[in-house]
């Protein structure tokens, strides 16, 4: 049994897949709190494939493809808030929109500007590429967010509780709302390559969602979120190893199992455990 | 003494406020009154800054509100607030002192003091732990309610706070304005529903798009302003003469 958890390790790059594995784990769940009580856990998803475009473009200037894919990531947040602001259209179709467009947007570019970009191992997470540079660079990320989460935890929390209130307050809404999303983009960044764009939502959501059966507040929300998809991350790393098959899918699938069994046998809230089982407000 | 003047509030084509001029002297206790639509809520947001107005100025002593937020508590109405956030009674009244600790830190000795009083004061202290979903309609005013005392404004805007409430809240909650009342605060409390419990501001705002009356309880609580108000549309009628015009805008 030890030498079955050991051998993987013995490997340079499954070190460093672990390593970023754990950190986006820890990272996502986190910031992913914050737009799972917004209602907008979809945005997640949106920001993840508005990041392509930007790798593309990044990649062909030979600059650093970190800042294209965060300014991508950043534009596309801005022009979701401006269609909200300035026309009748609803969020939820502003963000297909925007999403399937950046996305082909990438695709496109990634194609047109004959990229060496390997669009798969972006798609879907590629563990075998990951060096000690891009550990760093988790690592820093990681670092950074929750450093700037927990300066701003009362600050984020207002606005995602009560943004009208927070505004009446004096506080700065527009700053906040792209701060914020700077923080999503980012950890789909800090995220991509062990569990690439198109499945990062499920670790921004998942493991947040399960935590949210089983506490009442947000604090405790990020902190078991992050344990879930911590545990999640290195499942899915030794699965992905023994049963050679990409990381990404093995994480979203064990973490979305994790939701599940939450389901199920939360203490207060499992189908099968709640002692009185209120019916849903239907609110 | 807050004053407004002139203000008009469309929503991209629909008019939803036309020419509102008004003052309230500081320490009154005044209701906002009008039927569903007749937009208290977009009143009370437009003095705040959080929807844009087409034009009018909104002024707080002799400066213009928007400058001195931190002395304005504002209680959003009921159905604005998303009650299966996770968080707990007593959090939500602490955002009350969000803006009285540095970044980052940790609430002061004070800001816990004065939010373990305001929750005392609506008797809501026990529940404190509780998770706001896990509250009646009542219950999840009289918290808002707490953080606006807790917040220590001159000046509290509140939408709709007895929405929801039984006759023994309202009689707290009155209890309560009159307490802050005492203490020099200035109050403009909106209201849909029309009856005797009015009588226990010191003025009415009676609007319908306009404003259509000012004045003590007992002037405004007239058949014609009902009639006004709540059945005929309001520019059928002429109704210059109930209100004494401020500004012409
Ligand atoms: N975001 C919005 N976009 C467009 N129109 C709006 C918006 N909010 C309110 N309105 C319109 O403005 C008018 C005033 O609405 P408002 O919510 O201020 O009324 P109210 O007096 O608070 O009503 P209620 O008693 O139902 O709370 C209504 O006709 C409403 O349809
Ligand atoms: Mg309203």
């Amino acid at each position: 049994m030890l030498q079955w958890l050991l051998e993987p390790l013995s490997f340079e790059f499954m070190r460093n897949a672990m390593m970023v594995g754990i950190l986006s784990g820890i990272l996502c769940p986190v910031v992913g709190s914050y737009l799972l009580v917004q209602r907008m856990a979809l945005l997640g998803d949106v920001m993840a494939h508005s990041v392509l475009p930007g790798l593309a473009i990044a990649f062909f200037l030979k600059i650093n493809i970190l800042i294209g894919a965060f300014v991508s990531g950043v534009i596309s947040a801005l022009l979701i808030a401006w269609i909200r602001s300035q026309t009748r259209v609803k969020v939820d179709a502003a963000m297909a929109l925007i999403f399937s467009s950046f996305f082909a947007l990438g695709v496109l570019l990634i194609t047109l500007l004959r990229n060496k970009l390997e669009l798969d191992g972006f798609l879907f997470g590629d563990i075998l590429g990951v060096s000690q540079a891009d550990v760093l660079r988790t690592g820093g990320i990681t670092l950074l967010v929750l450093a700037l989460v927990r300066l701003f935890y009362q600050e984020l929390f207002f606005y995602t509780f009560d943004r009208l209130g927070a505004q009446a307050m004096g506080l700065p809404i527009n700053a906040i709302y792209v701060g914020l999303m700077s923080g999503v983009t980012l950890t789909i960044i800090a995220s991509m390559q062990t569990i690439g764009v198109v499945l990062v939502v499920a670790l921004l959501v998942g493991p947040a969602t399960t935590a949210y059966l089983l506490v009442k507040e947000l604090h405790q929300m990020m902190a078991v979120g992050a344990l879930l998809g911590t545990i999640a991350s290195i499942m899915g790393m030794y699965t992905s190893y023994y049963l050679n098959v990409p990381s990404g899918p093995c994480i979203v699938l064990i973490s979305f199992a994790f939701f599940m069994l939450a389901v199920l046998f939360s203490p207060s809230q499992g189908l099968l455990t709640a002692k009185t089982r209120s019916p849903k407000p239907t609110s | 003494m807050l004053l407004v003047q002139c203000l008009t509030v469309n929503y991209r084509n629909v008019s939803a406020l036309r020419d509102i001029s008004f003052k309230l002297r500081a320490g009154a206790l005044v209701g906002l009154i009008g039927p569903n639509g007749a937009g208290k809520s977009t009143l009370i947001k437009a003095l705040l800054g959080l929807i844009p107005a087409q034009s009018g100025r909104v002024l707080y002593g002799d400066r213009p509100l928007i400058q001195q937020r931190r002395q304005v508590a504002y209680v959003p109405q009921r159905s604005q607030i998303d009650w299966d956030y996770p968080t707990t009674v007593w959090n939500v009244v602490m955002l009350a002192r969000s803006r009285h600790h540095g970044w980052g830190r940790s609430p002061s000795r004070q800001s816990v003091q004065i939010v373990g009083d305001a929750l005392g004061r609506v008797g809501m202290l026990d529940l404190k732990d509780r998770p706001i979903g896990a509250l009646s309609g009542g219950q999840q005013q009289r918290v808002f309610l707490a953080r606006a005392i807790a917040q220590e404004a001159d000046l509290l805007l509140l939408d709709e706070p007895l929405a929801a409430v039984d006759k023994k809240t309202e009689a707290l909650v009155f209890q309560i304005y009159d307490e802050l009342k005492a203490e020099g605060k200035t109050m403009l409390i909106s209201c849909h529903e029309w009856g005797g419990i009015l009588n226990h501001y010191d003025e009415l705002l009676l609007l319908n798009q306009q404003l259509i009356a000012q004045g003590a309880p007992q002037e405004i609580m007239t058949p014609e302003n009902i009639q006004l108000a709540y059945g005929l549309l309001p520019h059928q009628k002429h109704f210059h003469d109930s209100v004494e015009p401020l500004f012409f805008c």
